[in-house]
């Protein structure tokens, strides 16, 4: 096997593939996910959501692009900052926006918010807390589906961060060593927390960080859809053709803090104006989109049905009840 | 000048092995490094190295001699007619020669720390008598394992057994010898010395609907991987709401073994059983091991089974039912008595016996409950004892502070406060990392005369 590190998505001209209803299904996606973390972020702002809540706004087209690729029955596992896998797994905007209101209807009923939401249904496994922990448990699912022969593939996301961490790499040589169908996709938003990537790690190219186990790896533009779903398919033919794990780097970034309480001082302003001004995901989307005659009153129909799913969550959300006191003591062992 | 060659220990635990084969002859010469002679251990087959140069003079131990004990002499190398060697010291025993037995230490006192909130509940009442289950064979701890496993695999394709060294090498301790032919290295799955990676892999396989058992080849090395155990496999069932439960055992020897130091000799009961969404067993006996690790295996929740590497070459009786199995959460009355009740688990069970032993013969009689399950803790017949003979003693091997010990003598203030006419009292390894010098190792962990002591200090 060999280390095949190309660059996909550096020049936006380079991505040609999504259809004009693709694209605009993914356009929808990223929107509805931005739509939905402003309003958790402004119900967090009221009181309604406690606890750490870490927003996926300016990262939308990694978690689009990449589920873009995925069949049904592919299997998703990430990090605490995951309202927007769970929104692009398919899960119901109203039960994550229950969940971190700390609500009975919610995905968890009420006990796991904001960083704990599962969906068996939809194959999302989470939700992880522990920074790399669901790198070792996302390397175990897509061993699940090598033990069951079938041709699932599993997608760990995690953050440049998180790639620091030991256990990251015994997956990689554990994934290599049984050629597991994953995927590992580090979203590279510059910074964990509030330690740019450059104070973090040695690497300059984290699609190499598992070459020395020959797993290929490509840095992708992750904040272009189109180039983020062509890379993924690669990944993902990889992956189900069994010859074993794949990394991808997707270079992005977080327009907010690192969780709703981070006042983020180690960056200027004039560098996040400056993502959002020219490399935000969604304008791009769009820009792609109107030069294939999307039109004005298109856009405001989406934005418009997005809105409303969004208001409606938060809705459901204030007026769902908070878990029965019974529900404390639920859960804890599976009974019988 | 005649050098004797003794019976080599090649293992912390070991004492003693058949001499399997002699690759030496009478007559012969031997250099040091030669090869002289297999030795097979319950574990494993060792080669024993010359450490002396001669000719081979004697053999005193014929080769296919069975239990011959460490440090007896095997053969006999004489000078080799030149230049005679000085008979220095010969084979390389690592004499655990039977200190003298020193005074029995009297238990350390128990810290008068600050008792733990009782997080375990109850358990339910105490139940019926144990099932009966007809005709028993003697079985090793370390059989009774291995079969345990091979009939659930059997049972259930989702059932996998992975680990450090499990597969080829037949396992460390040798429990899953014979499991890689039957079941081939899909099932029986070597890993890398990677615990908190392979911890975490098997996790998500257990979310994601397989049953893995991992092999920790000591739980001094789970530590690495406490991580994935607690906040992984333990939590994720409550924080999704019961969507996503993780059917897992890990399982491997706990607590002290031999002379192994601080490192390789901690007792993680109190850590386990502290935490919520885990079970926790500990076997002592062959039937214990069997039963509870099948138990274990079929259950849908994260077990840990807490082994012991001394108690992998006993023998017990087990009884040879097909669907033998025992109850997560049931403590057994080992030895029933009047005056009072000894609770211990694991090795401290056989330790508690010993006891009970010797505390006959001074005219009292003592209860011996082997916990089995940690968590949940039988509560129930711990209080039924109590109630019967008014007094408490804990035995374990861990540490006293936060421990088990101190969490049954709370269920027992909790439940059965009127019974006592004592002060629970504690028996348990103390306090300190455990020592290596062989006379240290033995002041700090209990014996049966520790168990007397602080029984009768309860009259």
């Amino acid at each position: 096997m060999t280390v095949e590190a190309k660059k996909r998505g550096k020049g936006r001209e380079a991505a040609s593939g999504m259809t004009r209803d693709q694209l605009l299904t993914a356009w929808r996606s990223m929107l509805l996910i931005r739509r939905f973390e402003e309003k958790a972020g402004q119900l967090y702002g009221m009181g309604l959501i406690g606890g750490f809540c870490h927003l996926y706004i300016g990262q939308e087209a990694v978690v689009v692009g990449i589920q873009a690729a995925l069949e049904e029955g592919d299997q998703v596992i990430t990090s605490y900052r995951d309202h927007g896998h769970m929104l692009a797994t398919g899960m119901q905007a109203r039960g994550v926006m229950a969940e971190l209101t700390g609500r009975a209807t919610g995905y968890s009923h009420g006990k796991g918010g904001s960083m704990h939401m599962f969906s068996k249904e939809r194959n999302f496994f989470g939700g992880h807390g522990i920074v790399g922990a669901q790198v070792s448990l996302g390397t175990g699912l897509a061993f699940a589906n090598h033990y069951r022969g079938n041709d699932r593939v599993g997608v760990t996301y995690f953050g440049e961060g998180a790639s620091n961490q030991g256990q990251v790499y015994e997956s990689f040589n554990l994934a290599a060593l049984m050629k597991l169908p994953c995927i590992y996709v580090i979203e590279n938003n510059k910074y964990g927390m509030g330690t740019s990537v450059e104070r973090a790690s040695a690497s300059r190219d984290l699609s190499k960080n598992a070459a020395a186990w020959g797993v290929p790896g490509v840095q992708v533009d992750g904040m272009d859809v189109e180039a983020t779903w062509e890379a993924a398919k690669i990944a993902v033919a990889w992956c189900r053709a069994g010859k074993g794990p794949y990394l991808m780097e997707l270079k992005t970034y977080r327009y907010r803090g690192h969780s709703m309480s981070d006042p983020a001082k180690y960056r200027t302003r004039e560098e996040v104006q400056k993502m959002r001004s020219e490399r935000d995901c969604i304008e791009h989307a769009r820009h792609r989109l109107e030069a294939m005659g999307v039109g004005e009153a298109d856009f405001k129909a989406i934005d418009e049905e997005v809105k409303a799913v969004v208001q409606e969550a938060a809705d459901f959300a204030q007026a769902s009840p908070e878990p029965d006191a019974a529900e404390l003591w639920t859960d804890v062992l599976v009974e019988g | 000048m005649a050098t004797e060659i003794l019976m080599p220990a090649l293992s912390p635990t070991m004492t003693e092995g058949k001499l399997a084969r002699w690759l030496k002859s009478v007559g012969d010469d031997i250099r040091a490094g030669d090869v002289i002679a297999e030795i097979e251990t319950d574990k494993a087959t060792m080669e024993v190295e010359a450490v002396d140069e001669g000719r081979l003079a004697r053999i005193l131990v014929p080769e296919g001699t069975e239990g011959v004990a460490v440090n007896t002499p095997i053969a006999v190398i004489g000078a080799d007619g030149e230049a005679a060697k000085p008979a220095a010291a010969s084979a390389p025993a690592s004499a655990p020669a039977a200190a003298p037995a020193a005074a029995p230490a009297s238990p350390p006192a128990s810290q008068p720390g600050p008792t733990v909130a009782a997080a375990v509940r109850a358990g339910g009442p105490a139940g019926a008598a144990e099932k009966e289950w007809g005709p028993t064979r003697p079985l090793s701890v370390r059989e009774a394992l291995r079969d345990a496993m091979a009939a659930e695999m059997r049972a259930d394709e989702r059932v996998f057994l992975m680990g450090e060294e499990v597969a080829q090498y037949q396992g460390a301790y040798k429990i899953s010898q014979g499991l890689l032919e039957e079941f081939g290295p899909r099932r029986v799955i070597d890993t890398p010395i990677t615990e908190h990676g392979f911890t975490g892999m098997a996790v998500g396989a257990a979310l994601n609907g397989l049953r893995p058992i991992v092999e920790f080849m000591t739980f001094n090395f789970a530590m690495q991987a406490m991580d994935q155990i607690i906040n992984s496999a333990a939590k994720t069932l409550y924080m999704s709401g019961g969507q996503m439960g993780c059917p897992i055992v890990f399982r491997g020897p706990n607590g002290a073994a031999s002379r192994v130091g601080a490192q390789h000799s901690q007792c993680y009961a109190s850590w386990y059983a502290h935490c919520p969404g885990l079970k926790v067993v500990a076997p002592w006996s062959a039937a214990d091991a069997k039963g509870l690790l099948r138990a274990a295996i079929r259950d849908p929740n994260p077990v840990i089974v807490l082994e012991n590497e001394i108690l992998y070459g006993h023998s017990h009786e087990c009884p040879v039912a097909e669907d033998f199995v025992l109850p997560i959460g049931k403590a057994k009355v080992e030895r029933p008595g009047t005056q009072v009740t000894i609770v211990a688990f694991s090795i401290m069970v056989g330790v508690a016996l010993a006891a009970a032993e010797a505390l006959a013969e001074q005219g009292i009689s003592a209860e011996v409950i082997n916990l089995r399950s940690l968590r949940p803790l039988d509560t129930a017949t711990i209080v039924e004892s109590v109630r019967k003979t008014n007094r408490l003693v804990t035995v374990e091997e861990g540490w006293p502070y936060a421990g088990i010990g101190a969490e049954v003598v709370m269920q027992i203030v909790e439940h059965a406060f009127d019974w006592l006419d004592a002060p629970p009292a504690r028996v348990h390894g103390v306090d300190v990392p455990l020592p290596y010098a062989a006379n240290l190792e033995k002041l700090a962990l209990p014996q049966p005369a520790w168990v007397v002591d602080a029984v009768k200090k309860l009259f």
